[in-house]
């Protein structure tokens, strides 16, 4: 039997051969169909890579809580709007909610920052210094700023590269640079690894962190003393994300008295929430850029039915020859299916040459980001046999139904 | 006589004619009817043909066809093809079948060829009882023991001579070499040797048809199946074809089973079955010397 079938192959492969146009017309849908599905499934994994490195850059296992909203008269401020995170809270969470390993706190202002005849309008972090241990900050050179710089105010800060290529020249050493914020000279002491865009889309390394203290008392002119931005925290594995924010949540509404009918004047966000919420997004765009490509895969499943089916009718006397020499019903069934599967297979490798090729001029043109996965090429493999094997059984089964006598007589 | 007939290896035991001829491959061939007294089974065939002694009639005949019957249904009304045939013929005969269309004729060869089963009746071929098989039995016995000619050759197209010839192997499963092997053996008994290569196309009608009989051939089978094999053919070519059947069957014994509405070309056969209304009217045998002096155009 294995003879037979590489025999058959053979004999489908010449079959297929003495009509090349018809062949390679028929093969066409499949090479599209399998193109498509590996090219949009590449482009879809690469959004999804992105988006995953972006949700990494966050940190590992982070908790970001947010002060809510003020709410006067009815009208509702924005989300950050009301300053009702303190410091206090920071640390009071760390010792509340054993789950946590860290505890930050972060507030940030857009500020115009000099050096020499340069300057730039970038985002300054007054910072406590385990922030930096939260989100995974690592440096090119220098290093972070400790408790100590924190205690002592220092006028120390942290560049990240964006503000390093535009704020100090070419050839100059970063670290041990002054500049100057807000006219208050900072030693720059480290230069940040960078982390390019975060999960919302903006750039990550467009950034200055200033111990916290530093920013609150010589630099941001606060109002409340010890509010913050925002709380950062992290915990151990990522299960303990979720019990920790719960945990967050009724440590905060304790300290805070709230009442039950109260609403929180807090946002907590988990990075898997964030995670989710953005993966989400590229997950549907993968699933449809899929199902489109599935439909021209199907159309190019049924044009091999087609020309199989005409392929029956026009070879009915060769069937009938072939049967009344000793084929049997399975011989025919075999050989058509065999036609059907080569016309897909090979579809089907043309196909993930033209989807490989695709994505790659995708990426060099459109700079999309493409992953090309072994599983994508299994699976187009896989889909290009079996749509073979479908499409090809129906037009099989009809020739190796047909009756003997009828097929030699067939006009 | 140009065509070299290679295998010579015809097995003397299956040359088991009726010694009614006194003709050169008797002698060369060797009867070797010794064991049909041994085979006493107690079956009367009708229409064994008058020529035959009581011995031979004793046997199980090569082919035994009894009260078959087919009956086709076509909407409503039912045709009655064959109505209760008897006929039985002996291993290494040249017989001709003839009859008007609708006389049955294509019905029997298609039973006779174990494309069809008959609606009610027994047939037997070397004593396999072939009313009882199924499908892809039938497809093994037509593979083993039946060579079709056919009047429209039936040759596979854009496919070569040497391909066409070892169809009949392939689904035997043989390995490929040997496929080859015996497909140019069979060519060359045809006289195509040198033409394995060219598509049907490529050839005339007469060579076409001397591939389908190298088909035929290719098998060894005990039983040649020839429909209307001249009717798409000029007369040269059919004397051609008529020639090499004639020798397969002088020659190497094989049961010749021809359907012709041509007189002369039913005239190289030893007996004419004339078919009328689905039963055998006439069952005679001819003068087979006749045949050895091919008649003029």
């Amino acid at each position: 039997m294995p003879a037979f079938i590489l025999l058959t192959v053979f004999t489908a492969i010449r079959i297929l051969g003495r009509n090349r146009l018809r062949a390679s017309l028929t093969m066409l849908g499949i090479v599209i169909g399998v193109g498509a599905v590996i090219a949009m499934v590449s482009i879809g994994e690469g959004a999804k890579a992105v988006v995953a490195q972006r949700v990494a850059s966050m940190g590992t296992n982070v908790i970001i809580i947010l002060p809510g909203s003020i709410t006067a008269g009815g009208v509702h401020g924005g989300q950050g709007s009301a300053v009702t995170l303190t410091v206090s809270d920071g640390l009071d969470l760390k010792r509340r909610v054993p789950l946590l390993r860290e505890t930050g706190w972060a507030k940030r202002e857009m500020m115009q920052i000099v050096n020499g005849n340069r300057n730039w309008y970038g985002l300054v972090n007054g910072i406590s210094p385990s922030y930096l241990t939260i989100r995974d900050w690592s440096y090119t050179s220098g290093g972070p700023f400790t408790q100590l710089d924190v205690d002592m105010a220092a006028r120390v800060a942290l560049v990240g590269q964006t503000v390093v290529e535009n704020l100090i020249d070419l050839g100059e050493e970063p670290v041990g640079a002054v500049i100057r914020i807000k006219n208050v000279p900072f030693r720059v002491i480290g230069v940040l690894a960078p982390k390019g865009q975060s999960a919302q889309g903006y750039d990550q390394d467009d950034i200055i962190f200033i111990p916290f203290s530093t920013a609150e008392r010589k630099v941001f002119g606060t109002q409340f003393l010890g509010s913050v931005g925002a709380l950062f925290a992290s915990t151990e594995r990522m299960e303990d994300l979720d019990p920790a924010a719960s945990q967050i949540r009724e440590a905060l509404r304790l300290r805070h008295r709230l009442q039950p009918d109260q609403e929180d004047d807090f946002t907590i966000r988990t990075q898997v929430d964030i995670g989710k919420v953005q993966e989400g997004t590229s997950e549907t765009l993968t699933v449809m850029l899929f199902a489109i490509a599935s439909v021209s895969l199907l159309v190019g499943g049924i044009g091999i039915m087609n020309i199989l089916l005409v392929s029956v009718t026009e070879r009915t006397r060769e069937i009938g020859l072939r049967m009344a020499v000793g084929a049997k019903r399975r011989h025919i069934l075999m050989q058509f299916l065999i036609e059907a599967m080569t016309l897909s297979l090979v579809g089907g490798c043309i196909g993930i040459l033209v989807g490989v090729l695709g994505a790659r001029l995708t990426t060099v043109i459109a700079g999309w980001p493409t992953i090309i996965s072994g599983n994508t090429i299994a699976a187009a493999f896989f889909f290009s046999v079996a749509v073979g094997l479908f499409f090809g059984l129906y037009p099989a089964n009809r020739a190796a139904r047909l009756n003997p006598i009828d097929a030699l007589r067939y006009e | 006589m140009s065509y070299p007939l290679g295998s010579e290896v015809v097995n003397a035991a299956r040359l088991e004619v009726v010694d009614y001829s006194d003709c050169s491959w008797a002698e060369s061939g060797g009867s070797n009817g010794g064991d049909r007294g041994l085979l006493s089974l107690p079956i009367v065939v009708s229409g064994c043909h008058e020529f035959l002694d009581a011995g031979s009639c004793m046997m199980a005949p090569f082919l035994r066809c009894e009260g078959l019957w087919k009956i086709y249904r076509l909407g409503d009304v039912e045709v009655e093809a064959l109505r209760g045939l008897d006929l039985s013929i002996e291993q290494g005969e040249f017989v001709a079948i003839i009859g008007a269309s609708g006389s049955g004729k294509s019905t029997l060869m298609n039973i006779l060829g174990c494309l069809d089963q008959p609606t009610r009746g027994g047939y037997w071929l070397k004593g396999i009882d072939v009313a009882a098989l199924r499908a892809d039995e039938l497809a093994d016995v037509r593979n083993r023991q039946i060579g079709f000619v056919f009047q429209s050759f039936n040759l596979i197209p854009r496919t070569s001579a040497l391909e066409n010839a070892q169809l009949p192997l392939f689904y035997r499963g043989l390995p490929l070499r040997e496929q080859r092997a015996s497909a140019m053996m069979a060519l060359a008994r045809v006289g195509l040797q040198g033409r394995e290569q060219h598509y049907p196309s490529q050839l005339s009608g007469g060579q076409q048809q001397r591939v389908a009989i190298a088909r035929a051939l290719v098998t060894e089978p005990s039983l040649l199946l020839a429909d209307e094999p001249t009717g798409n053919l000029d007369t040269g070519s059919s004397r051609e074809i008529m020639m090499i059947l004639e020798r397969l069957n002088r020659e190497q014994g094989i049961t010749i089973i021809l359907v012709t509405h041509e007189a002369d070309v039913a005239a190289y056969a030893e007996r004419e079955v004339v078919l009328k209304d689905g039963r055998v009217l006439t069952d005679r045998s001819t003068n087979p010397g006749l045949s050895l002096s091919p008649k003029e155009a």
